[in-house]
C-alpha cells in the first residue's frame, strides 16, 4: 500500500473527548516536537462544551518553518468512536490512521488507501491501573509514548518534559514515564518503526518559545504598566485576564506589605467592565479590559464616551466567529468593522493588529503609551487561533531603560505656576490636550468630564460651532495617530510584480506559504504588505496605489479590511480583491494559493458575487 | 428660571478647618426647574462637604445621565466630575476608586439612572462595597424626557398626565440592603437637617453608602395623586430617629435621652448620635431594617433617616488587600519588573 513518506513535515490530528484530560498529553506531544527543535504548530480545535463532545488537537510539524495551518492530514489519531467515521475520512491518501482497537474497527469505515494502526489502549489501560480516572488519562500519556516509537521521536527529551511538567508534583513523573513506556514497548513490538513519516531532530530554533497569545498579552500587560484589570468572562479571551494574574500574583505583590500593586476585578458585564477601565484611566491609572466579539458590542456605548471624553482606554479583542453567539470557540477576524468604527455618532477607534505572541506582549505593553499619549481608546485585535494556541515566537524582551510614555498630563506645579489649562485646548498643533487626574491642585485644573458637547475649556454648550471645533479637532488628532501606530511591513517579491497581497493578524504565517508556493510552483509572484494598525498609515496607501491589483486576506465573510481599506482611501472595489476564509478553522495556505490562482487564471476577470469565492472548509 | 448663585460674598463668612467657607464648595448656577427638589440636594452636599472639613479637590463626583446626573455640575466647582453614561456610574466609580483610594467618591445618579437602567450596575457596586456614597435623586419619574413613571413610582401613583402607575414600585434601599449594602439610609430633599448629617455619616463611612433622597419634581410629578409630591412626603414621611454627626475630635455636646440612643465611632474617629424613635428598629442589624422597612412600605408610610449600617464594614480595597498608596501613583519600578524576569519566564515556555 501507498505510504506518504516524509521526514520532519507532517500534520497529524488527534482526537479525543472534551474533558478527559487529553489536551496536556497532546500539549506534551507538541512540545517535545519543539524540544527536538522543530518547528511546530499545534491548533486546538474545540467544541463550546466542558466535557463530552468530540475535540481535536491538530499539530503541523515543518522543517521548512512553515507554521500556519496546511491542511490535509496525514496522520489521524482516534480515540473517540463518536468521530471516528470523520476523522478517518480526512486522512490524505497514503496517510495513517491510528485508533484504539480494543473494539474492533467498523468494517464500514475501513479505507484501502489508509495505513490502519490499532492500539489496544483501553485494554492495555485495563489490565495496568484499577482506578477509572488512571485508566482514563494514562490512555493518552501511552499513545504519546506509540507515537515517540512510530515516529522515531527522541524518548528522553519526552521523560525530561515529563520531569519539567510535573516539578512540585514530583509523585507523578514516574507513573507518567511509565505510561510512556507503555506505550512505546507496545509500538516497537508490534509494528516496524518509524512509519514512513518520521521526526529527527534539529537545531533550528535558536532561543524561540511556545507560548499562547493571550499569555503573552496578559504580560504585556504588566510590564505596560496596567495596575487596574477589569473583565467578564468570555471565550476565547479569558486566558488574558488569567495570564496578567499569574504574572501580577508573581511579580506585582509588595514583598514587605504582602499589597497587591494591582487590582482585577471580574465585573457583572461587559459594560460594566469597560467603565471600569474608563474610570480607572481617568483617574490616572493605566487600565485594561479583554473581551470578544459579543463584549465589543456591549462596549460600544462606553467607547463613544472614550473617544468623544478623550480618556484613554485599553481593550483587548480576542476574535472568535460571529455574529451573535456564532461559533464560541472558533476563530475569525470578524469585528474589523465593528470596532474600527465603534459606537454611535461620528467615532473612529485605534486598532492593533499582532500576528505572533513577541507582538502580543510589544503591542499589549504599547497600548498603554498610545492610549496615554494619544488619550483614545487603543483595541488590540488577535483572535483565538492566536490568543488560545500555542505558537512559536522569538523571545519576549524589554528594554529597562524603556520608560513609560504618560502622554499629557499638567502637573500640580505647572498650575501653580499659571500655565493655562484647558482641557479640551490645543496649544501646540497635535491635536492632544492636556489633562490633569483628579485631586491634583486646590484650586486650578479641575473641570467636568461629559460625553455632551463642550468647549475647549471643558463647559457644557451646544454651539454648533464649537461642536464643530472639537470634531475637525479630533480628525487632526487622527492624523497625529498616524505616527505613532506601528507601520506596515513590507516583504518584495524576488521577481518584480503588479500584483500584491496584503493580509493582517493570523493571516500572516499562511500568506507567506502561500506566496512561496505561488512563486516557486506556479511562477506567479506577488509583494506582500502585512497592515499593523489602523488608522492605516500612508505606506499602505501608497503600496495599494503602487500596484495594479491587491488581494487582501482574511478570515470573514463581508471583507472588512476590505471596506475599510475603501472608505479610509476610496480605492475603488476594482482595485482590491478579497481571498476569504470564514468556516472558523485558521487559513490555510492552500486555500489562499487556490483562491489567488483562480482569479489569476481567470486572466483577472473577477466574479461580480463575492460568494463564488467564498472559502472552502477545511483546506 | 433657575435660581442663581450671588456672586458677592460676606466678607466674614465663617470658614471650616481648613479655611475654605462654603463658597469654595459650591459649583455653577443651576439649569434645573426653579424649586427642583435636587437643587436643596446639592445644598445639602455643600454644608456637609463644608462643615466636614474635606479638601473640595479630593472629591470626586460622578453621575450617569439625566436631571439628577446633571447635577454635580452645580455643586463643587473646585472638584473633577464625571457626567459618565446612562446608568453606568456605578462602574466607572468603581475604575476611579481603584486607580486612586485616597479620594472621596461622590456618586450622583436618579431613580431612573438607578432603578431602570442601572439596576444591574447599581446591585453589583453595592455588593462589591465599594467606598463611595451613592446619592439617588429620586422622584418617580423621567424628568428630562418629560415625565414617564420610573420604576421607584409607586403603584396607583398618579403622574401629571393623570394616568395611576399601574407597576409595583423597586425600593432602592431595600434593594441595596439585600445586595450587601453597609450603610443605607432614606432623605428627603425637603428636609436639610437630617439630610445633611446624613450624608456626612455617609462621607465617613467605609464602604458603600446609600442615601435615597425623595426629591420632589415640581414640573411632572408634584400633582395631588402622586406620592412623591411635596404634600405627600411631609406628610408620610416617618423617620427612624434623628442623627448627629460629630466629626473627628470635636468635642460631643448634644444631649440626648439615655436609652434611646446610640452612640457609633466611624473609622475615620468621628462619631455619629443616633436618637431612635422607633424602638423596634435596631440600625445595626440587616433583619431588623428588612423588617422595618417592610412594615413601613406596607402601611404607606415613608422611612427616613438611617436605616441600616455595618459599623465593621471592609471595602473593596481591604478585602481585595490592594496597596495602600493609590495605583495611580506607582511608576515602573512598582510596576515593571524588567528583562531579566522576563528571561526567566521565556525559559520556561521552551
Amino acid at each position: 500500500m501507498k505510504q506518504i513518506k516524509s521526514v520532519n513535515d507532517f500534520v497529524i490530528k488527534f482526537a479525543n473527548v472534551n474533558g478527559t484530560g487529553s489536551a496536556s498529553a497532546n500539549n506534551l506531544f507538541a512540545k517535545a516536537l519543539f524540544r527536538m527543535g522543530l518547528p511546530v504548530s499545534p491548533k486546538n480545535i474545540f467544541p463550546s462544551n466542558i466535557q463530552g463532545l468530540p475535540t481535536w488537537y491538530e499539530v503541523r510539524v515543518s522543517e521548512a518553518g512553515y507554521l500556519g495551518r496546511r491542511g490535509g492530514i496525514d496522520i489521524a489519531l482516534s480515540v473517540n468512536p463518536q468521530s471516528m467515521a470523520q476523522d478517518i475520512k480526512e486522512v490524505r491518501s497514503g496517510g495513517y490512521f491510528i485508533y484504539d482497537n480494543t473494539k474492533p474497527l467498523d468494517l464500514r469505515l475501513v479505507r484501502d488507501d489508509v495505513n490502519i494502526i490499532g492500539i489496544p489502549l483501553t485494554r492495555i489501560c485495563n489490565e495496568e491501573y484499577k482506578d477509572p480516572r488512571q485508566r482514563q488519562l494514562f490512555k493518552n500519556v501511552i499513545y504519546v509514548g506509540a507515537l515517540a516509537a512510530l515516529l522515531n521521536m527522541d524518548f528522553k527529551v519526552l521523560t525530561d518534559l515529563v520531569g519539567d511538567q510535573f516539578k512540585g508534583k514530583e509523585k507523578l513523573i514516574l507513573p507518567n514515564i511509565h505510561a510512556l513506556e507503555l506505550g512505546h514497548q507496545y509500538a516497537r513490538s508490534q509494528f516496524e518503526c518509524p512509519i514512513g513519516i518520521q521526526v529527527k531532530t534539529l537545531d533550528s530554533l535558536g532561543d524561540q518559545i511556545l507560548v499562547d497569545g493571550n499569555t503573552a498579552l496578559g504580560l504585556g500587560a504588566v510590564y505596560g504598566g496596567a495596575t487596574v484589570a477589569a473583565w467578564y468572562p468570555i471565550t476565547p479571551s479569558t486566558s488574558v485576564v488569567d495570564a496578567y494574574e499569574k504574572y501580577a500574583r508573581r511579580v506585582r505583590i509588595d514583598a514587605g506589605t504582602g499589597h497587591k500593586n494591582y487590582a482585577i476585578v471580574q465585573a457583572e458585564d461587559e459594560l460594566s467592565a469597560i467603565g471600569m477601565v474608563i474610570g480607572a484611566s481617568w483617574n490616572g491609572a493605566r487600565a485594561f479590559t479583554a473581551t470578544s466579539g459579543p463584549g465589543v458590542s456591549l462596549m460600544s456605548e462606553f467607547l463613544g464616551l472614550a473617544y468623544f471624553a478623550e480618556i484613554p482606554t485599553v481593550l483587548f479583542n480576542v476574535q472568535r466567529a460571529g455574529p451573535s453567539t456564532g461559533m464560541p470557540t472558533r476563530t475569525q477576524q470578524s469585528d474589523i468593522l465593528s470596532t474600527a468604527y465603534a459606537s454611535h455618532g461620528d467615532t473612529k477607534q485605534v486598532l492593533l493588529f499582532p500576528s505572533t505572541p513577541r507582538e502580543c506582549f510589544d503591542f499589549g505593553a504599547l497600548s498603554f503609551d498610545l492610549a496615554e499619549r494619544l488619550q483614545t481608546p487603543i483595541i488590540v485585535m488577535t483572535d483565538l487561533d492566536l490568543g488560545m494556541n500555542d505558537n512559536m515566537s522569538e523571545p519576549l524582551a524589554w528594554d529597562d531603560a524603556r520608560r513609560y510614555d504618560r502622554g499629557k498630563v499638567m502637573t500640580a506645579e505647572q498650575l501653580e505656576e499659571g500655565v493655562e489649562f484647558g482641557r479640551y485646548l490645543d496649544v501646540d498643533g497635535d491635536a492632544i490636550s492636556y489633562r490633569t487626574y483628579p485631586g491634583t491642585h486646590p484650586n486650578r485644573g479641575a473641570f467636568f468630564t461629559r460625553g455632551t458637547s463642550r468647549d475647549e475649556y471643558a463647559v457644557y454648550t451646544e454651539k454648533g460651532e464649537e461642536y464643530e471645533k472639537n470634531m475637525l479637532r479630533l480628525m487632526r488628532k487622527w492624523d497625529t495617530i498616524k505616527e505613532y501606530v506601528p507601520e506596515p511591513e513590507v516583504v518584495a517579491a524576488s521577481e518584480e510584480t503588479d500584483v500584491a497581497v496584503l493580509y493582517f493578524g493570523t493571516s500572516e504565517a499562511s500568506s507567506r506559504e502561500a506566496l512561496d508556493y505561488l512563486a516557486q510552483d506556479d511562477g506567479i509572484y506577488l509583494d506582500a504588505m502585512r497592515v499593523r494598525s489602523f488608522p492605516f498609515n500612508d505606506e499602505v496607501k501608497a503600496f495599494i496605489e503602487g500596484h495594479s491589483q491587491v488581494f487582501v486576506i482574511e478570515q470573514n465573510r463581508d471583507a472588512q479590511l476590505r471596506t475599510l481599506l475603501m472608505a479610509e482611501f476610496e480605492f475603488g472595489p476594482d482595485k482590491l480583491k478579497s481571498v476569504l476564509c470564514f468556516d472558523g478553522t485558521p487559513i490555510s495556505a492552500r486555500n489562499i494559493r487556490k483562491q489567488i490562482k483562480q482569479y489569476l487564471d481567470g486572466g483577472m476577470v473577477m466574479p461580480l458575487h463575492r460568494t463564488k469565492i467564498a472559502s472552502s472548509a477545511g483546506e | 428660571m433657575s435660581y442663581q448663585i450671588p456672586k458677592f460674598r460676606h466678607p466674614q463668612l465663617p470658614v471650616n478647618d481648613l479655611g475654605y467657607t462654603k463658597a469654595d464648595y459650591e459649583g455653577s448656577i443651576s439649569t434645573l426647574c426653579a424649586g427642583c427638589g435636587h437643587d436643596s440636594i446639592a445644598g445639602s452636599i455643600v454644608k456637609a462637604c463644608h462643615e466636614l472639613s474635606i479638601e473640595p479637590h479630593k472629591i470626586a463626583k460622578l453621575s450617569g445621565i439625566g436631571c439628577s446626573s446633571k447635577s454635580p455640575t452645580y455643586f463643587l466647582g473646585k472638584s473633577h466630575g464625571f457626567n459618565s453614561v446612562h446608568g453606568r456610574m456605578p462602574s466607572v466609580v468603581t475604575g476611579a476608586a481603584m486607580a486612586n483610594r485616597n479620594l472621596t467618591y461622590l456618586g450622583v445618579s436618579g431613580d431612573g439612572d438607578t432603578a431602570s437602567i442601572g439596576m444591574g450596575q447599581f446591585a453589583h457596586v453595592a455588593r462589591r462595597n465599594l467606598n463611595m456614597v451613592y446619592i439617588v435623586m429620586n422622584n418617580g419619574c423621567y424628568g428630562l424626557t418629560k415625565g414617564q413613571d420610573s420604576a421607584t413610582a409607586d403603584e396607583g401613583s398618579v403622574s401629571k398626565k393623570g394616568d395611576a402607575n399601574i407597576y409595583s414600585a423597586i425600593d432602592l434601599c431595600a434593594t441595596a440592603l439585600q445586595m450587601g449594602a453597609t450603610f443605607v439610609a432614606r432623605g428627603f430633599s425637603g428636609d436639610k437637617e437630617q439630610l445633611v448629617p446624613l450624608i456626612k455619616a455617609a462621607v465617613s463611612h467605609r464602604g458603600f453608602a446609600l442615601i435615597d433622597v425623595v426629591s420632589p419634581c415640581v414640573t411632572f410629578n408634584n400633582n395631588p395623586g402622586s406620592t412623591k409630591s411635596y404634600e405627600f412626603v411631609r406628610d408620610h414621611a416617618e423617620a427612624t430617629g434623628t442623627v448627629d454627626f460629630v466629626p473627628m475630635r470635636k468635642e460631643i455636646t448634644t444631649d440626648y435621652m439615655p436609652g434611646f440612643s446610640h452612640e457609633v465611632t466611624m473609622h475615620d474617629g468621628s462619631s455619629i448620635h443616633l436618637y431612635k424613635m422607633d424602638e423596634n428598629l435596631d440600625p445595626f442589624d440587616r433583619t431588623s431594617a428588612l423588617i422595618s422597612m417592610e412594615k413601613h412600605r406596607a402601611s404607606g408610610d415613608i422611612l427616613t433617616g438611617l436605616i441600616y449600617m455595618d459599623k465593621d464594614s471592609r471595602d473593596l480595597h481591604d478585602v481585595m488587600e490592594t496597596s495602600r498608596r493609590p495605583l495611580n501613583t506607582l511608576a515602573e519600578e512598582d510596576l515593571c519588573p524588567g528583562n531579566q524576569m522576563l528571561k526567566n519566564i521565556n525559559a520556561s515556555l521552551r
